[in-house]
């Protein structure tokens, strides 16, 4: 039987990592990520759960704890926001390469500087590249189910690579929500036991992680860890049907909400995505076709199945909750226009950056972004192909 | 996921590497041919050696063997092909060759 409960999204998050019962949690507070930690601790005095807590003096090195954690064969999980993940940037890497699945609870926040503690993507967005598989979520729920399902992706042995559960910070990591829990032995049925092949404190088996590879070994050593990042895809989907027979939920690499004959579409991550389908209803109930593309699964980037999801629309929007600086575009942005001019789909498309630094998103806001579509309809011209949303100017 | 050691020689391709490039077991730089990596071939000229041994502790590689205080031919598997052992021996009875042999 599902517990209904009210729990903020860290709360969600922190009670499915007290269901997974992990072996180890290395941890350094950052907001608006400290309450995962903060209530897993309390978990942990509490003897809930039999995980061995470390304490670090910072996120590289509760990366770096996680990494000798995964290594030495134990399921191995951490959480934090923002500069917190920036400083563990060089390890994630190291983590990914040598294929241990960790799991890291990401609540996304704005990126120094100015300074600032609320939500943007520019966190997750900033280690996009590092070899991890991102997973967002649009509410707590989502959060609370891809936590969930999270080791299973990252520790199906033909994936064998880390793992990121984000949600917004604030919106969702904050603000309390109804949810449907699993019950205790659900999720641990689900999430079963780590049994990897090999690890440092294997019996009568030495193992040596992270050796130095000449240059004859490298491009291979790269290929073979996209592979297994690849293999994510179809794991995630596996599970996610694994998912929905114990829960009555479904997931897939993306979300499409009255997107089948939409002629206008915005394509958007996280908690705005909920901001998104009320301003999509609004517009539908006065006859215009809009619809939404959520993205679940960021990496691996679905590409093929988003462009194939895209094919019918005329006017496309996509929306980056980050300033990539590369003065083109935001990263989600470049990525779907390449995935549609990889399947010759032509949209007329804009890119929006929206929502830094916990910047409101409400429906008159995207309302505005639909608006700009309509306007390229009647004049035939698409203009800036880059815009800031809400911006004072 | 763990194979062979001795199969990851510079030929090997992406899909025989080790997960993560992880190696399991231990004193495996032995089973690994590292002598692939060298430029220039050194020829041991077994009629002018006199067994001094001077070469043999000079090695980085420990690729020059010692049995029953004698030394045998370079293990080729291993040697870098640095030239030390040349410079080391006093009879001449090292040679560099151009090239691996």
């Amino acid at each position: 039987m599902a517990i209904r409960d009210r729990l903020s999204g860290n709360e969600a998050v922190a009670n499915a990592m007290r269901q997974i019962n992990p072996d180890v949690m290395a941890a350094y507070p950052i907001t608006p990520s400290t309450e995962i930690p903060q209530y897993f601790t309390t978990f942990v005095s509490n003897g809930q759960v039999d995980t061995e807590f470390i304490p670090v003096e910072s996120e590289h090195s509760a990366m770096s704890a996680c990494i000798g954690s995964e290594a030495a064969g134990a399921r191995t999980i951490t959480a934090t926001s923002s500069c917190g993940l920036a400083l563990m940037w060089e390890v994630l890497n190291v983590a990914a390469s040598d294929r241990l699945p960790i799991c890291v609870a990401l609540v996304n926040r704005a990126l120094s500087g100015p300074i600032n503690i609320n939500c943007d993507h520019s966190d997750a967005m900033g280690a996009r590249n590092t070899g991890w598989i991102q997973v967002f979520s649009e509410n707590n729920q989502e959060a609370y189910d891809n936590m969930v399902m999270a080791y299973r992706i990252a520790e199906h042995p033909s994936v064998m690579t880390p793992i990121m559960v984000c949600q917004d910070g604030f919106i969702t990591s904050h603000a309390v929500e109804n949810i449907e829990l699993l019950e205790d032995k659900v999720v641990k049925d689900f999430v079963g036991e780590y049994e990897p092949e090999h690890y440092l404190l294997k019996d009568n088996e030495s193992i040596a992680y992270g050796p130095y590879a000449v240059t004859n070994y490298v491009m291979e050593a790269r290929r073979a860890q996209l592979e297994g990042l690849r293999n994510a895809k179809q794991v995630a989907l596996d599970v996610a049907r694994e998912f929905e027979q114990i829960s009555g939920r479904s997931y897939g690499l993306f979300e499409e909400y009255r997107l089948e004959d939409a002629d206008f579409a915005m394509v958007i991550i996280g908690s705005a995505a909920g901001t998104a389908k009320d301003t999509v209803d609004l517009l539908r109930d006065k006859g215009i076709k809009a619809g939404i593309l959520k993205i679940r699964l960021f990496r691996p980037f679905p590409a093929e199945e988003i462009a194939e999801a895209l094919k019918g629309v005329k006017y496309l929007a996509i929306m980056d909750r980050c300033e990539d600086f590369n003065g083109n575009c935001g990263p989600l942005g470049a990525e779907v226009r390449s995935a549609l001019y990889n399947k010759n789909y032509f949209p007329k498309t804009i890119n929006y950056c929206y929502g830094l630094g916990g910047r409101d998103v409400t429906v008159d806001s995207l309302t505005s972004v639909f608006d700009d579509l309509r306007k390229i309809e009647e004049t035939g011209e698409v203009g800036d192909v880059y815009r800031y949303l809400s911006v004072r100017e | 996921m763990a194979s062979d050691i001795s199969k990851l020689g510079l030929d090997v391709k992406w899909q025989d590497l080790t997960l993560g490039c992880t190696i399991v077991g231990s004193c495996t730089a032995e089973e690994f041919d590292t002598g692939e990596w060298r430029v220039d071939t050194p020829k041991f000229i077994k009629e002018k050696c006199k067994q001094c041994l001077l070469c043999a502790p000079v090695c980085p590689d420990s690729a020059i063997p010692v049995e029953n205080g004698k030394r045998l031919e370079f293990d080729l598997k291993h040697c870098k092909g640095c030239g030390i052992c040349v410079k080391a021996c006093p009879f001449d009875a090292i040679i560099m060759f151009k090239g691996v042999k």
